[in-house]
């Protein structure tokens, strides 16, 4: 067998119920080499690697480390394998130090006593150009820094094949960037590098190889240098699609929300949005930039009523045909009654936006459901409009009952957008409308929300995706710290320039 | 060797069919008595078939018997109702024994004290309102604090039970006249604001209110407005918020609610079945009345099923008891094991488990 082989799949294939996610996967993982595995959610890239890393258990196939047939029943095995897997979720404790979680459930017979720890450590950093402070805690750390601390704990165990999943998705321009350094160094050391993605810019960036997954099947692999986007999004998708999203210039704009110094402190009494003053129109898609837990979900929430702004506070909302109110100190209940046509998707769909036990039918009667005569409800029309919507935005789901906790993130969120967009909204707001959504998904949110600008509704986006805030957007603000800290016009802003303001406060503001 | 699979794992199913799920049930129940019948056998000797007819004989071998099978189901199933609207809000109602107990005592005290001065219709219909209020205030008080402060309902509604002992007790001192520390029957002798006869059937007016009872709550949980607003605020308080409902008040109208259907049972329980008051009128049903609750999912119609099988099975071990002069432990075991076959199944209607597969080389 090749020697440069570390790990080989054979005909790997895991079901969950009537669920397959992975069906007869092979593929191998070489040494001195960045292997991407690139699908869309739900094609079985995370379940695959998760057998590897001993947390699911195959119902057939074979896996052979460095040659030899094996069986990884739980994460010890996958450690003694040398495998080391940096989950999405990062699994740290907060009050512990990163020196702490690194030897946490490790024998102190070993030589894992805090200082020969901490030696090692210090090895491991500057082997490959980490940056960390063995000392500082947990709950101290951002996140990029959490993921430094996963990948070194992985890297002491002595792993030599590392798997991340989704490593650069709560990260800025710059941290990725760090980390992909990072990943080069250990890649030349040797190691076996598998990143986990759906962005095909870093599969073109760092990969030297990629794996094609698609709904729970293996596609092919393609040397990196010898592929394209275009190639591989097909392969992801399996047929031919567009990756432009249009961006229309809308002439006619009339002033729906102004916001003034609008500030909300959270339960510790610290601001979380601070000052916040923008003007949104009919017409454009303003998009919101600025790493997660920067104000984001508060200033939205703020908005609709479901936070408390501070005294000093001001929106307004302007429409045609229901004239101008102000918003700080209604509720949203007061919102909803006057007939204001705010839509909202939130960023937790089934936790706030919809009620994941209840089907298709009861989901739409949520924001409708006070409307009628009597003290018992009136679903005819919400029926009418859930098959509607159905039938419209193509929601692929068994009934009307059926309840949407259990249906796919895309269709989850078709069923969210669609009952807010029925609404015929003024404002439309929308956090993260497409995480965790496949292609063709995203594509169709994206256009789903062009249409809405066209009709003259004012469009809030709330993004992670740079690419994507630049392409859509009209108008980007950025949010730093609460704080607005600039609003570009999103057809002449770069990338670097919106990351730059993302984290860094200008002065005197 | 190395490459041997684990021995068993467990999987998720969530999809498998109504009968599939049934059949589960079914094939529990049977280790249920299977079990139960080996228990027998080993400890007492007896012939488990045996036994099994005794149990059957103590709910329905007599037509007095089963109307008082049916009357406890009944009273059972009221209290697993007014428990409904609260579980379905995941505001865990443990105080349905204060509640009942308070409902009880407004009940007592109308007869005790309007028994020679009022038709007895009237003192009914006093004590069926006075009941549902005081059961509802005793529903109000954790609601309130839940609802204001985000007070643990659980231990407060538990604690609102030993109020409630408290309160009775001291009543039943007051109201003994014969120093027995018992209050006695009440109004005896003119039956004052007890339960009339129906068609000769002296428990059908208890039945009837419970049936009025089970479907209107079905149809308030299902049906309502009101009733959608509790399913969504226990769902998910942030989804309520998002599409305006008042979450505090959802939670002290709907404790208020679930408090006045159980001060309810208290008023069919004194009323309608027992004529007088103790601190042993709720009898622990408002805790079992949880299980019935919990193991019908929160379906009051389904409740019926359980609330009877949980009373048959009481009947069933007080017969045993003494028919073979055993101690009535002995037969709250086979209540026990066939109640815990039918939570374990639960498990394997949602989960499945797989076996390793034969080695194939």
């Amino acid at each position: 067998m090749d020697n440069n082989c570390a790990v080989q799949l054979k005909d790997i294939t895991k079901t969950f119920g009537a669920v397959v996610a992975n069906e007869n996967v092979s593929f191998d993982i070489r040494k001195h080499e960045v292997l991407a595995i690139l699908g869309e959610n739900g094609s079985g890239k995370t379940t695959v690697m998760n057998m590897l890393a001993g947390i699911y258990y195959p119902d057939s196939g074979e896996i052979f480390v460095n040659g030899n047939l094996v069986s990884i029943k739980d994460p010890k095995d996958a450690y003694d394998l040398g495998i080391g897997m940096i989950h999405q979720h990062y699994k740290l404790i907060d009050v512990f130090s990163a020196l702490e979680n690194i030897v946490l459930g490790l024998k102190n017979t070993d030589g894992n006593d805090l200082e020969s720890a901490r030696k090692r450590v210090n090895e491991i950093c500057s082997r490959y150009g980490f940056d960390i402070d063995p000392d500082m805690k947990v709950y101290d750390m951002t996140v990029s820094q959490k993921q430094t601390l996963e990948i070194i704990k992985v890297l002491y165990r002595g792993a030599e094949i590392l798997i991340l999943d989704e490593p650069t998705a709560v990260l800025t321009p710059q941290e990725t960037s760090r980390l992909f350094n990072v990943l080069r160094n250990m890649r030349d050391d040797g190691k076996a590098i598998v990143i986990i993605t759906h962005k095909l810019n870093e599969v073109m960036e760092i990969s030297d190889r990629v794996t094609i997954l698609r709904k729970g099947q293996y596609i092919g692999t393609v040397n990196t240098s010898e592929t394209n986007p275009q190639q591989l999004t097909e392969m992801m998708v399996g047929e031919k699609i567009t990756l432009d999203i249009n961006r229309d210039f809308i002439e006619e704009k009339h002033l729906r929300l102004e916001v003034k110094n609008l500030t909300v402190k959270n339960i510790e009494g610290k601001k979380v949005v601070d000052d916040v003053t923008f003007n949104l129109y009919s017409g454009e898609v303003l998009g919101i930039a600025g790493i997660s837990g920067s104000g984001q979900k508060e200033l939205l929430e703020a908005i609709m009523g479901l936070q408390k702004p501070e005294p000093g506070s001001s929106v307004v909302y302007y429409s045609t045909a229901h004239g101008v109110h102000e918003l700080v100190g209604l509720s949203t209940k007061e919102i909803i009654s006057h007939g204001l046509h705010l839509a909202f998707v939130p960023e937790d769909r089934l936790g706030m936006g919809l009620v994941g036990n209840m089907g298709m039918t009861d989901n739409v009667l949520l924001k409708r459901y006070r409307k009628g005569k009597g003290p018992l409800l009136h679903r005819q029309q919400p029926m009418q409009t859930a098959i509607k919507i159905k039938d419209e935005l193509d929601v692929k789901t068994p009934s009307l009952d059926y309840p949407v906790r259990k249906l796919s993130g895309g269709n989850v969120q078709k069923v969210l957008v669609g009952r807010e967009i029925n609404n015929k909204p003024t404002v439309l707001m929308t956090a993260y409308a497409v995480r965790g959504l496949d292609i063709n998904t995203s594509y169709a949110i994206y256009n789903l929300l062009n249409e809405q600008k066209k009709r003259g509704v004012a469009v809030v986006y709330v993004g992670e995706d740079l690419d994507v805030l630049l392409a859509l957007s009209d108008r980007i603000l950025v949010l730093c710290n609460g704080k607005v800290n600039g609003i570009l016009d999103g057809r002449t802003a770069n990338k670097e320039e919106v990351g730059l303001l993302m984290t860094h406060l200008k002065e005197g503001e | 060797m190395a490459n041997r699979q684990p021995i068993l794992r467990i999987r998720k199913n969530e999809e498998r069919s109504f009968l599939s799920k049934l059949l589960i049930k079914v094939i529990f129940i049977g280790i249920a008595l299977l079990i139960s019948a080996l228990f027998i056998n080993l400890v007492t000797k007896l012939d488990p078939l045996k036994v099994y007819a005794s149990m059957f004989r103590g709910a329905f071998s007599t037509t007095r018997r089963t109307w008082i099978t049916i009357r406890d189901t009944a009273l059972l199933l009221s209290i697993a109702v007014g428990l409904t609207p609260a579980f379905k809000m995941k505001f865990w109602n443990t105080g349905a024994e204060g509640q009942i107990l308070v409902g009880g005592l407004v009940t007592a005290a109308m007869m005790i004290y309007l028994g020679d001065k009022l038709p007895s219709g009237v003192i009914l219909l006093l004590s069926f309102v006075g009941s549902a209020i005081a059961g509802a205030i005793w529903g109000f008080i954790p609601a309130y604090f839940k609802a204001r402060y985000n007070t643990n309902e659980t231990l407060f509604t538990l604690m609102m039970n030993y109020v409630g002992i408290q309160i009775v007790e001291f009543f039943v001192d007051v109201w003994d006249k014969k120093q027995s520390h018992s209050v006695g029957v009440i109004n005896a002798t003119n039956q004052a604001g007890w339960f009339p006869s129906i068609f000769g059937q002296q428990y059908l007016l208890n039945i009837i209110i419970v049936a009025v009872l089970t479907i209107a709550v079905y149809v308030y949980i299902k049906y309502s407005k009101h009733g959608y607003e509790v399913t969504v605020t226990g769902e998910s308080e942030n989804t309520a918020r998002y599409t305006g409902i008042n979450v505090p008040n959802v939670i002290i109208r709907t404790m208020l609610l679930s408090g006045a259907i159980c001060g309810l049972a208290g008023f069919t329980e004194v009323a309608g079945i027992s004529h007088t008051i103790s601190v042993k009128t709720s009898g622990g049903r408002g805790f079992t009345a949880i299980i019935a609750a919990w193991l019908a999912k929160l379906n009051p119609i389904v409740m019926i099923i359980y609330s009877f099988l949980i009373v048959f099975l009481n009947k069933g071990a007080v017969q045993i008891a003494s028919d073979f002069n055993l101690n009535e432990y002995a037969s709250n075991i086979i209540s026990a094991i066939l109640l815990f076959c039918i939570l374990a199944s639960e498990f394997f209607t949602n989960y499945e488990v797989i076996f390793r597969h034969k080695e194939e080389h």
